[in-house]
């Protein structure tokens, strides 16, 4: 890793103040991808900006209908949350099944979606919860925040402050994990909102996305059996040494009909 | 460079540090606590656990300067002069180790997972909870079994 100047912001105006200022700054929240990447030297700022202390970004508020949790959120917080396993027990059971322990107590839900791993699990909830991200600067629907593999529609000098998650009338994420990493092979996120059924399929392809052949067929029928004929594009499926093409977008259907039997 | 200040096992310290220092080389280089391994340096094996503000974390995948102003607990924290935690002598007990190199981070790990679950664990919450702990010796079963009787030893 190459050296860098440290910074631990006190607010989010001095986090943004001190990445204007920076030659090439990069934020860091719980560090769990960005050391692995400067260790690697695929990343190397000339000054490093700590978000745990700003006390704005952490915590988690029922907000009406909604849950609406901090960008510095730790993946345990999420999983022990009282809140979130009564409002959304989906999006508390996936965040206890990212990585292990040690990961969860440092990773947060802002450096997840912020990073937007092809395989994380996070996405894969916010599109199907129909969530949207709040930064410094304005809100983003999910739809419209993951916008390539590791992209998003965020701006050099935006941060993430909070996620707003609506309640659905029920919810289930099923993931196919490699076993080493945890991260997901595939893993798919089912919500039954008030717009109709919505999935979030991760891991399938380079990008976190809407199943739009699964909903339409869910939205006919909301049974397991309703996915039988559904085509899905293999072409467009990732391949690698953890699982072909063919083989994610078959995973990509018996995710999906577990979760659909998990919603009941 | 940076200054850091935190108390370890108990103890103020205070070193210098370069901004990309770990903490786990703040540990093993700066204070000599050698207890604390690194196994991968890639966050996947767990060796290098320890408690910060107590909860686990892999010292490899933290700055030093991020641990400033907390408390730090490593393997050499826990014994009480020659005698034993609960949890090491149930390592001991149950052949909970063959080389030895995870076992710091297995005991440590082992303590947040009492911290969180109580004193009774059953093998599935046990397997499940040491998913971020790699032992390249005793194939998990004796790790296991200790992890249990220290549980359990730690009630008492
Ligand atoms: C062994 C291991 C296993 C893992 N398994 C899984 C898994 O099963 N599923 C899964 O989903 N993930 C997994 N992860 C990734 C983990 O969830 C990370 O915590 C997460 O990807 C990054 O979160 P972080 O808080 O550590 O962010 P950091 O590493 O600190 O930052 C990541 C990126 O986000 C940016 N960023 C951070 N916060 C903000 C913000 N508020 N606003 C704008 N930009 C920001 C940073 O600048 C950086 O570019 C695993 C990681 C490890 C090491
Ligand atoms: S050395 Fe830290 S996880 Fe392996
Ligand atoms: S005892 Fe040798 S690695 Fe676990």
């Amino acid at each position: 890793m190459y050296e860098f100047t440290y910074h631990k912001a006190e607010s989010i105006e001095a986090a943004i103040a001190t990445l204007q200022q920076s030659d090439d700054a990069k934020f860091v929240a719980g560090g769990q991808t960005m050391l692995p990447t400067m260790k690697h030297r695929l990343a190397s700022p000339s000054d490093l900006i700590d978000l745990g202390g700003i006390a704005a970004l952490r915590g988690i508020e029922v907000n009406g209908d909604a849950l609406v949790i901090g960008a510095m959120t730790t993946h345990a917080t999420v999983a022990a949350s009282a809140e979130v396993k009564k409002l959304i027990p989906a999006l508390a059971g996936l965040a206890g099944n990212i990585g292990d322990p040690a990961v969860r107590n440092r990773g947060t839900l802002g450096g997840s979606i912020a990073n937007n791993d092809p395989a994380a699990d996070y996405p894969a909830a916010l599109i199907a919860l129909g969530a949207s991200v709040k930064t410094n600067m304005r809100e983003i629907a999910a739809d419209d925040f993951f916008t390539g593999m590791f992209e998003t529609a965020l701006a050099e000098n935006e941060l993430i402050v909070s996620v707003r998650f609506p309640k659905p009338q029920a919810a289930a994420y099923m993931k196919f994990e490699n076993p080493a990493s945890r991260y997901a092979v595939v893993g798919v996120f089912v919500a039954k909102t008030k717009d109709g059924i919505r999935v979030g399929v991760t891991g399938a392809t380079p990008c976190a996305h809407r199943g739009l052949r699964l909903e339409a067929a869910l939205n006919k029928d909301f049974s397991p059996a309703a996915i039988d004929s559904v085509e899905l594009p293999v072409e467009k499926m990732n391949s690698d040494i953890h699982a072909s093409a063919e083989y994610r977008a078959h995973l990509v259907k018996v995710m999906t009909k577990r979760a659909v039997t998990a919603c009941g | 460079m940076p200054t850091v200040k935190m108390q370890v096992n108990g103890k103020s310290v205070s070193g210098e540090v370069e901004s990309r220092t770990l903490l786990v080389q703040f540990l093993r280089e700066n204070l000599h606590l050698t207890g604390t391994h690194i196994g991968c340096d890639t966050s996947q094996c767990g060796a290098c656990v320890v408690h910060v503000d107590g909860k686990s974390v892999k010292s490899c995948t933290m700055l030093a300067v991020m641990a400033d102003g907390c408390a730090v607990t490593t393997i050499e924290g826990l014994a009480s002069g020659a005698q034993l935690h609960p949890m090491q002598q149930a390592f001991m007990d149950n052949h909970g180790l063959q080389c030895g190199f995870c076992t710091p981070g297995m005991v440590m790990t082992a303590l947040d997972i009492v911290n969180r679950n109580g004193n009774n664990l059953d093998e599935a919450t046990i397997r499940k909870e040491l998913e971020g702990n790699i032992c390249r010796c005793t194939g998990y079963h004796n790790i296991v079994k200790s992890v249990q009787a220290g549980a359990k030893a730690m009630e008492g």
